[in-house]
């Protein structure tokens, strides 16, 4: 046996001066086992090619095994940074499936849980871009003591900080505990001064400028041909958000803005968090105002045992990460018959290698914290 | 335009307020400090939630509120609950659990098996010190260690337990009543009988 340093993961001939590097899985920038095997000449990529799979836990099938309530936990651990837009996916999809009405406030604590996690979802995207640049530390460190609150009230609600396993067809599980809208509601009220001061950290920051701008540009009409979704769509200029497209739940009541970006670079991409966030806090004073009394979840469903009719449902939420789908086909069993997850980091994932020719390899890390994936979700 | 430079120093001077405001902040109200964990012990919100128990009312033995049906078993998405019921001198089933086993390093602390059960008799515990050597000797949970009493539950979770109480009451008195109505109906249609028996026979 002899060692070949020379082995390459592409079968290409290799050219002089080109080298090829194995980026991950445990480079702790990579946000998980995420791999990408890089061909550079100098410090030029000339090709990258990503190697999913390394989190892969079967979830498709487990969820076909599974019945219909028992996949709600499992979903909670495919982007678990945002482990409850991902219920609400799941139970979109299943009510769509099984015609099942919700109760308006039931939709409304949605809104409210969900656009919470979109605020903690971008607030820790801007702590780990910062890493991604070399910066460990401040700024991941305020993103994470703010996440914490956000999680603390989730954990009141919950019963799991991350965990949550908290939506149920028609409705959600539980009803708010007394005195949770009231912390909610004062904590949002302090999230703006927070912004504002990762805005004086950040946004004017010359390094960070040099690093984002200019870097990883991509068009929007590569974006939509790529199937792209989320932020990252959004920053190359398109007008895409599934919360104006399908106005699901109570979103047509509430009133908010769609940013969207101009050049389609890093910096885009890093500044549309930040305004995201800023509409989510609008939305999150809406729904606080408009919350009604009333159940949360539909009686007429049976939880356990659950059978929809047989058919056929696809149905899709704005995650902060994109267009996150279920594609359900019942038979009119116990069991999905099938059970798909779109999940928006792997398709925005598709574009990296466009994104990335041409740039220094230093950049990569950046582009890719740019498009903020979660493995748990790429990888099922 | 900007003096170059400008934004990193004023990114700085939010680093130094926090920095310096850390010092300052002892009622942590914006600051979160690290908790200095075994000697101080985080306070649990009320749901939180960790790995199920099984409760019992007064006698652990005769007390057990769990009926073997074995529904938390057939729901649990990970598969990681094992019952067989109990069965009595003559080889009769009943309505009692010999052996329930709970895998909790396959636990997910979904809490579905709480959701589904019909008899209240599974809650979620909130202990969370259960790092062990020995995977199948310790962290298999056998009958005997699940069992807590409706005590311990009120304690951890009162809410969720007085509501518990509740509906257990109102299915007792509900019983009751059922019963006593029966008894009555019962009564009354034994009176009925004997009044048709002791009625005199028309004379002949
Ligand atoms: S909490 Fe969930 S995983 Fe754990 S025993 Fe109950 S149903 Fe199974
Ligand atoms: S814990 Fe509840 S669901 Fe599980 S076997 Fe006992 S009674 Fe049935």
């Amino acid at each position: 046996m002899s060692f070949h340093p020379h082995t390459s993961s592409f079968n290409g001939v290799q050219g002089a001066g080109a080298l090829d590097v194995s980026l991950g899985p445990q480079h702790p920038s990579t946000h998980g086992v995420f791999r990408m095997n890089v061909r550079m000449e100098g410090e030029t990529i000339t090709k990258l090619q990503p190697v999913f799979g390394y989190l892969h836990r079967n979830h498709e099938k487990i969820a076909e095994a599974n019945s219909w309530l028992g996949s709600m936990p499992y979903t909670d651990r495919l982007d678990y940074i945002c482990p409850i837009t991902n219920n609400w996916a799941y139970a979109r999809a299943v009510e769509q499936l099984a015609g099942i009405e919700v109760p308006e406030r039931a939709e409304y604590i949605r809104v409210i849980v969900g656009e919470l996690t979109r605020l903690q979802n971008h607030t820790v995207f801007l702590g780990f871009i910062l890493a991604d640049m070399g910066a460990w530390g401040s700024a991941l460190m305020y993103a994470f003591r703010e996440r914490e609150k956000i999680l603390d009230l989730f954990e009141w609600l919950t019963g799991a900080r991350m965990m949550v396993n908290y939506m149920r067809f028609g409705g959600v599980r539980c009803d708010l505990p007394v005195g949770w809208l009231e912390k909610a509601r004062a904590y949002v009220e302090t999230y703006p001064a927070f912004l504002d001061e990762m805005e004086r950290l950040l946004t004017g920051n010359e390094i960070l400028l040099a690093r984002l701008q200019g870097v990883g540009i991509l068009s929007g009409e590569r974006a939509i041909n790529g199937g792209l979704s989320g932020p990252v769509l959004r920053a190359s200029g398109v007008d895409y958000d599934i919360r104006k497209v399908d106005a699901y739940g109570v979103y047509p009541r509430l009133s908010f803005r769609i940013p969207r970006g101009t050049v389609g670079d890093c910096y885009d991409r890093f500044m549309i968090r930040l305004l995201e966030a800023r509409e989510s806090i609008r939305i999150l004073q809406q729904a606080f105002a408009q919350i009604p009394a009333g159940p949360t979840l539909n009686p007429a469903v049976k939880q356990r045992g659950f059978k929809p009719p047989a058919g056929e449902a696809y149905g899709r939420i704005e995650g902060p990460k994109g267009e996150l789908g279920f594609h359900l086909i019942s038979q009119g069993g116990e069991k999905p018959y099938r059970y798909h997850v779109r999940p928006p980091s792997l398709i925005n994932l598709t574009l990296l290698e466009e994104m990335c020719l041409g740039t220094k390899i230093a950049d990569v890390m950046v582009i890719l914290g740019s498009i903020d994936i979660v493995l748990g979700e790429v990888d099922r | 335009m900007n003096l170059p430079g400008s934004g990193i120093l004023k990114g700085m001077a939010v680093t130094a307020v926090n920095f310096i405001g850390s010092f300052f902040d002892r009622a942590h109200a914006k600051r979160l400090i690290t908790e200095q964990y075994p000697e101080e012990r985080p306070i649990l919100v009320e749901t939180s939630r960790s790995f199920p128990f099984l409760v019992f009312d007064g006698d652990p033995e005769k007390g057990i509120r769990c009926t073997a049906c074995k529904i938390c078993e057939k729901e649990c998405p990970p598969q990681c609950i094992s019952i067989v019921k109990a069965k009595d001198a003559n080889g009769k089933p009943i309505l009692r659990p010999q052996i329930f086993d709970i895998d909790i390093s396959v636990c997910m602390g979904c809490q579905i098996c709480v959701e589904v059960c019909p008899f209240e008799s599974i809650r979620m515990d909130n202990i969370y010190e259960v790092s062990a050597y020995d995977r199948f000797g310790t962290l298999v949970l056998h009958k005997d260690q699940l069992l807590k009493s409706n005590e311990y539950y009120r304690q951890i979770h009162p809410t969720e337990a007085a509501q518990t109480d509740a509906r257990i009451e109102a299915v007792r008195v509900k019983k009751a009543a059922a019963k006593a109505a029966s008894a009555k109906a019962a009564a009354a249609k034994a009176a009925a009988a004997q009044a048709a028996q002791t009625q005199p026979e028309p004379a002949a």
